[in-house]
């Protein structure tokens, strides 16, 4: 392991530590936005990474085909409903949903670390195979590697996936348009909690189980109906005031929301409470928002709602020209903040 | 949630501020000393309620920023070693010290690991006596009664894995130290609710008289913070300086009993070095000899090393309510979350870090930049 | 400084010093030290900190607290009214 530090006594003035990757850099704030930004997508540019969603949207002959890529490395592997399999599958059919796609197919490469237990391995894949057949994809194909002991965490598991457009709507954050109506399909942080739940020194009691849920159902059946929806976005790391501020970002616009219209189940609100945790910022696994234009929303939220995964979808807000590139937040006693993103993953706090 | 959501009523609190607004004819400066208050002043856009004339000005009390950055660059130390399992709060994983934060040391490969309890710690070194846990007690008086417990069962159980890094800090000294500074602009207190469950409220009577300042207990939902401005304003406008209790469901006058007895049986008063501010005499805790066998400091031969903090962080006198953020040169430029150059920018209710996530937007919009 | 949440004791185990409670903040249940609140029991409110209870929750108190926003509200709608 690493070599005691001399201890010196050195340089007063704060060094940055920004030479080399820390953790705050994959907590889905502002830290690994600007990683993307400075480091990632510049060396590639090009117009579909450019556009920032949740996958690329490639015209393939005559139709489009919805392409994207998702990496997991969550720890602990197993979680209360759920595990690093389940995450994998749904993670990218969730993304190729927030295209707009149907998914088809995807792929499975696997880091494991040597001296993981087979029957550890063979748990994580049967958890794939169930939700992938839950979610009407095969995963055709993949890859398996195996690194020293000490240079993996168990196992890393990357998926990509593709799947069909099969309408003529371009959705993404820059098809957004003042006054559009945004829709979230359910309570949020369940997936946060329950992952700072099962990590040494936070257990509860009570279990609180992640929301991991494909969504591609819901998502086909809008599109279906003849709902113009201008953009889906799932909410992953960061949660849904990160996902906000990206769109609100990208298309340049003002994004307005009611805490009250937001739903936050009772066990997570205590654990939230308990652990200073806003749960604004919390990750999820299975929930997404949705922009379409106002006159829309309430048959949008109708088709939502015949939906287990979206039976609470609710408006959480409105769209507007300015003050652009934010989000506001009308706090439960009626004042209003502007949201900012965190600039790593959020932190249990006793202060 | 009983006993929360009552006090998060958005009708209630705005017939306060209205409340407020009535009774003020001149302009007041309060200080509310918890970095929990500030929290939920920030988050809950308290000052938006408030008339122009009330100044709500954001005090030292937070144990996170104010904790000298020697202390910091000692845990750095002690959590890169490789035998040690260094166990904190979350909130000072991000603190800079000299060259770095727990964070980075994490990343190079120190055991870091972030518990709600002291007694969590504990249990990591029952669990693994081949290791040494090392618990950086960081805290007010509210957190001291868990630490002395932790220490104290450690000892009782004659466990000797396990070590504390203390930072422990007192209120009433710092209030002092703030009201007795030539440019000492507060005129009342919000005192901080959860140390005075601790604490009782007994020491703030001489406070009170000596520098004739009304201060009143208070909690942390938007109406107990609203309440007690009003209450506060209300003694200011009739000239007034007493002691006043707002949190009177949590806080009693003499306190808690029992964690208070423990503490002292655990822990001696000594003077404290206060980033930012300098040391203050009387301020902080230190392990009694009883228990020294107790102190990482002692332990991992780190209590000789001092250092300097950086000219450019004004947190002091932030802390202090001397200068509001944005007044900082580095403000949001050289100084962000991301790159903090004092724990004031770090700390989530530091109060640096509170105007960049909640207010800069909001300045820049009202400018119309 | 001290983020302190007030759950609803469940159970109670132990003693003195090593006093522990299963508390129900809001349906989750987490364990905390009742050892500085002695006089607590199954079905009191504590505010706990950092794994330990601090306080009993005063229920009158905090009625009485409650009554007085109830009536700072009541004056201010008859000020309202035109």
């Amino acid at each position: 392991m690493t070599k005691n530090v001399t201890f010196t006594g050195g340089c007063p003035v704060p060094l940055s530590n920004q030479d080399h990757v820390t953790l705050a850099h994959g907590g889905g704030g502002r830290m690994m936005h600007n990683l993307l930004e400075r480091i990632v997508i510049p060396a590639f540019g090009n117009q579909p990474l450019e556009s920032r969603h949740d996958g690329a949207v490639i015209k393939v002959g005559q139709g489009r085909l919805a392409f994207t890529t998702d990496s997991y490395v969550v720890h602990p592997l197993f979680f209360p409903g759920g595990d690093i399999g389940t995450l994998a599958v749904t993670g990218t059919v969730n993304d190729l949903a927030m295209c707009g796609a149907r998914p088809l197919c995807l792929s499975a490469g696997f880091i494991l670390e040597e001296g993981l237990p087979l029957a550890t391995l063979e748990r994580v894949v049967a958890s794939m195979a169930r939700t992938a057949k839950a979610a009407n994809v095969n995963i055709v194909t993949g890859d398996t590697k195996v690194v020293d002991r000490g240079k993996g965490d168990g196992i890393y598991v990357n998926t990509a996936g593709i799947g069909v457009v099969e309408h003529d709507l371009v959705i993404a954050p820059t098809s957004v348009r003042p006054g559009d109506a945004i829709l979230l399909s359910g309570d949020v942080g369940r997936h946060g909690v329950a992952i700072m739940a099962v990590r040494e020194g936070l257990q509860f009691e009570t279990t609180i189980e992640t929301d991991c849920a494909p969504l591609a159902a819901p998502v086909l059946d809008l599109l279906a109906a003849g709902i113009e929806v201008h953009c889906l976005r799932d909410l992953t790391r960061g949660g849904l005031a990160t996902t906000l501020i990206e769109i609100a970002e990208s298309s340049r616009l003002h994004i307005g929301i009611g805490e009250r219209d937001i739903a936050v189940e009772e066990n997570v609100r205590g654990a939230c409470e308990i652990l200073g945790l806003d749960p604004l910022y919390l990750a999820n696994e299975g929930r997404f928002v949705a922009f379409v234009p106002a006159a829309q929303a309430e048959r949008a939220l109708q088709i939502l709602r015949a939906h287990p995964v979206a039976a609470n979808a609710t408006r959480i807000g409105t769209v507007s020209e300015s003050p652009a590139c934010l989000v506001t937040l009308q706090s439960r006693i009626g004042t209003r903040r502007i949201l900012d993103m965190h600039s790593g993953e959020q932190l249990p706090r006793i202060c | 949630m009983k006993f929360v959501d009552e006090y998060r009523d958005q009708d209630k609190s705005e017939r306060i501020a209205k409340t407020i607004a009535a009774v003020t004819t001149r302009p007041w400066s309060i200080m509310e000393v918890c970095g929990g208050q500030t929290h939920s002043i920030v988050r809950y856009g308290i000052d938006d309620l408030l008339p122009q004339k009330i100044t709500l000005l954001h005090g030292p009390g937070c144990p996170v920023c104010v904790t000298p950055l020697e202390l910091i660059d000692k845990a750095l130390f002690i959590a890169a070693r490789t035998e040690v399992i260094f166990c904190s709060f979350g909130d000072m994983l991000r603190v800079p010290g000299s060259g770095g934060d727990l964070f980075s040391v994490k990343a190079k490969g120190g055991d870091v690991r972030i518990v709600y309890s002291p007694l969590d710690a504990l249990k990591l070194a029952r669990d693994n006596p081949q290791r040494q846990v090392v618990f950086f007690a960081v805290g007010f008086e509210t957190t001291a009664p868990a630490n002395a417990m932790a220490v104290f069962q450690a000892h009782s159980e004659k466990i000797t894995n396990f070590s504390i890094l203390v930072s422990h800090v007192l209120v009433p000294p710092a209030m002092e130290a703030l009201l007795s500074a030539p440019d000492n602009r507060t005129q009342g207190f919000l005192a901080a609710g959860h140390v005075c469950t601790v604490m009782g409220f007994e020491e703030y009577f001489p406070l009170a008289q000596k520098y004739h300042v009304p201060i009143v207990v208070t909690g942390f939902e938007p109406l107990d913070i609203l309440q007690g401005i009003l209450m506060c304003v209300a003694q200011l406008e009739q000239g007034r300086a007493e002691v006043e209790n707002q949190y009177a469901r949590s806080v009693q006058r003499e306190g808690n009993r029992p964690a208070q007895a423990l503490m002292a049986k655990v822990f001696r008063v000594v003077a404290r070095k206060w980033r930012g501010i300098g040391e203050i005499p009387n301020s902080g805790f230190a392990l009694r000899e009883e228990f020294a066998a107790f102190d990482a400091e002692t332990r991992f031969g780190v209590g000789d090393y001092h250092v300097e903090e950086d000219s450019e962080c004004i947190s002091g006198q932030v802390l202090r309510g001397v200068r509001k953020p944005r007044e900082c040169p580095a403000f949001g430029t050289r100084c962000t979350p991301e790159r903090p150059l004092g724990a004031t920018m770090v700390s989530s209710e530091g109060a640096c870090a509170a105007y960049y996530q909640y207010r800069r937007h909001a300045e820049r919009s009202e400018s119309g930049t | 400084m001290c983020l302190a949440v007030p759950g609803k004791i469940l159970s109670v185990s132990g003693s003195d010093t090593t006093r522990m409670g299963m508390v129900s903040f809001g349906g989750v249940g987490k364990e905390a030290c009742l050892a500085f609140v002695p006089e607590a029991n199954v079905g009191d409110y504590v505010l706990v900190h950092a794994g330990f209870a601090i306080s009993v929750v005063d229920e009158d108190e905090a009625a009485q607290t409650l009554e007085y926003f109830r009536q700072i509200g009541e004056l201010g709608e008859l000020e309202d009214k035109p």
